[in-house]
């Protein structure tokens, strides 16, 4: 850019070129906006934009036999009267609650309890955190083992306490509760993380003029920690929701959804439609269905994203 | 008797006298004349007995410690098996195989077992390759958008930056159909490019770049602008070094998460040679499961899982905070 003004200049010599010089301020942030989003642009609609345009035409074109495909909602009808698929939401739904609930209480607990930084409460806090480091399928693969029956670390412990021989993944009725305890163990310290950091967000100012008035532990805790928390707890619950939506991991490797569908979730459904059935057109379905909820969620959320990391950050 | 201050009047009564008698604040006359004073107590551990043996107080000063610890050392566990049965050779059909503290003997065959089994040399690469390969596309592409967020004023800004941040929620694990199909299009299918293509462009790090740029001052991009620097110039060269915090900590969070990853890999690869960590564990664990070999699957869950643990015992803070910052991959 060539120096524009110097002392000497009259008004109108510096006018001139400062109004070229906005001109054209004006039209090269677009172009050169345009130029530096592109990269990210490309690969977004390549790889989120345009999926989701495709998986609904996808969906909504249906095969027959002959291989001629025509537009229609067959797939949806298919879905919808699937059994199975029903079984999945039925399931995606217990399991939502049977991990949110109790990883959240205890991830608050746990950073209500190890907020202060002694020692002994730093290598507390790692502890918990450590699952957060490693695959879900390392997690799985240890807990088969956890899980096995008579041999396996449950039984072997809880044998010695004269409980008997329990089919934790095999039985029915207690195997989406054994995937829920992997993903209790697994993300509770995650979200004790947010927790710890949101509380060192909340000036001790409070806590400490709320104590000289008198209020007890359980009623600094009602009325100060938890209401100042609050954002960070919604966001929290933004990034619970969408683990239990987007990871099946564990139910791949340890159970195949099985036994008898107890344990198949939405995702899970959706990888077999596609990986083992070949069936496109359901699979699709069921993921405009996920899409659709996930994009509902995220028009309500973004928000408390956007302000839950400025929060943090 | 003049006792605040010290916690004295905290303690109970009969506890009182005996504490009075031997801190500095309990007055000349509690000591007898003649007698040689004992040295005082020091007033907090005064404090913390009258804390500890307040009947509401001590509930919570011993109980909720002990169930914090317990807790932790329950969270821990699976590790510790890990652990010792990594380290026990032909246990495998002991009956004692879950037995947290076996006598022995303990030896590294599971381990040399387990890396002869799998291709872990084959996994190691791959991962290291797909995890490099994404953060350093992303680092280009995250860079140059954070800069035209945090910099540049043009018109419909705002909305773009609510479309990008939608990647948030729209995460390519949800999207494995027709992004597979996409892959076969584009002849990427079953190839390391392939798996990482999706995660190329992340929101989380348009976001995180857009707010470490905010926070530089712009004197230093005005000056090099002023020497005719270019803005490709200005961003790597100038802001980019500026900004290390920012990318430390998206570079943490974006090795983990892909190191991590299993259902894309698995979807996107079809032969043994395009094979990831996790991908590779799976198949792994399900061939070792059969023989009930769990030494040799602990063992080669360990070499899944050791890098990032070892990594995160070791710049724990860091890990931390760009976990915190992130929220989502």
């Amino acid at each position: 850019m060539p120096p524009v003004s110097s002392s000497t200049t009259t008004f109108g010599a510096i006018a001139r070129p400062a109004i070229a010089a906005r001109r054209r301020a004006r039209v090269r942030p677009a172009l050169l906006a345009a130029a530096l989003l592109a990269p990210s642009a490309v690969f977004l609609l390549a790889f989120t934009y345009w999926p989701v345009l495709q998986v609904l035409l996808s969906s909504l074109t249906v095969r027959s036999f002959g291989g001629a495909a025509h537009p229609g909602i067959g797939n949806y009808a298919r879905l919808f009267a699937d059994p199975h698929f029903a079984h999945a939401v039925t399931n995606n739904v217990l399991y939502a609650a049977g991990t949110i609930v109790p990883s959240l209480t205890l991830a608050l607990a746990f950073a209500l309890g190890l907020r202060e930084s002694t020692r002994v409460s730093t290598i507390l806090r790692t502890l918990i955190a450590l699952p957060l480091l490693i695959p879900l399928v390392a997690a799985a693969a240890l807990f088969i083992f956890i899980f096995l029956p008579g041999a396996g670390l449950l039984d072997y412990y809880l044998g010695k306490l004269g409980v008997g021989e329990t089919n934790w993944l095999g039985n029915p009725s207690l195997a989406l509760g054994s995937i829920i305890a992997i993903t209790v163990w697994k993300n509770t310290g995650y979200y004790m993380l947010f927790f710890l950091a949101g509380l060192s967000g909340i000036p001790q100012d409070f806590i400490d003029a709320a104590k000289i008035d008198g209020a007890g532990a359980w009623q600094r805790f009602l009325r100060i920690t938890l209401p100042l928390l609050m954002p960070t707890i919604g966001f929290v619950l933004v990034i619970a929701v969408l683990n239990v939506l987007t990871q099946v991991d564990h139910v791949i490797v340890m159970t195949q959804g099985g036994p008898s569908d107890s344990t198949a979730l939405v995702l899970f459904y959706i990888y077999q439609q596609a990986h083992q059935n070949y069936d496109i057109g359901l699979a699709s379905a069921a993921t405009v269905v996920s899409v659709a909820f996930l994009f509902a969620l995220s028009m309500v959320s973004l928000r408390t994203l956007e302000r839950g990391t400025h929060y943090e950050s | 008797m003049k006792a605040e201050g010290d916690g004295v009047e905290r303690l109970p009564l009969p506890l009182r006298a005996w504490a009075a008698k031997r801190t500095k604040v309990g007055g000349r006359s509690a000591y007898p004349r003649g007698r040689r004073m004992s040295a005082p107590l020091p007033p907090t551990l005064v404090r913390f007995a009258a804390q500890a043996l307040k009947g509401r107080g001590s509930i919570f000063l011993h109980t909720v410690p002990l169930l914090l610890t317990a807790a932790a050392l329950l969270w821990a566990t699976p590790f510790a098996w890990m652990a010792v049965a990594s380290l026990r050779p032909g246990a495998a059909g002991a009956s004692d195989i879950a037995s947290l503290f076996p006598h022995g003997p303990f030896s590294l065959a599971n381990f040399a077992e387990a890396w002869s089994d799998g291709h872990f040399p084959l996994w190691y690469l791959n991962t290291i390759l797909l995890c490099g390969g994404i953060l350093l596309v992303q680092c280009i592409t995250v860079s140059l958008a954070g800069y035209a967020f945090a910099r540049l004023r043009f018109r419909g800004r705002d909305t773009l930056f609510h479309a990008f941040l939608l990647q948030l929620m729209l995460v390519p694990p949800i999207l494995i159909v027709p992004n597979m199909t996409t892959l076969i299009t584009l002849h990427l299918y079953d190839t390391l490019a392939g798996v990482a293509a999706p995660y190329c462009a992340s929101a989380f790090g348009v976001f995180l770049m857009r707010q470490t740029f905010r926070t530089i001052p712009r004197d230093y991009e005005e000056a090099a602008m002023l020497d005719g620097a270019s803005v490709p110039t200005i961003i790597f060269r100038v802001l980019l070094p500026l900004a290390r915090p920012g990318l430390t900590a998206f570079a943490i969070v974006s090795v983990t998460a892909h190191w991590n990853e299993f259902l894309w890999p698995l979807m996107a690869t079809s032969s043994p040679s395009t094979q990831v960590l996790t991908v590779g564990l799976a198949s792994f664990t399900s061939g070792a499961e059969a023989g009930s070999e769990w030494g040799v699957i602990a063992a080669g869950t360990f070499f899944v899982a050791a890098p990032l643990l070892l990594a995160f015992v070791l710049f724990q803070r860091r890990f931390v905070a760009s976990f915190t910052l992130s929220g989502i991959k």
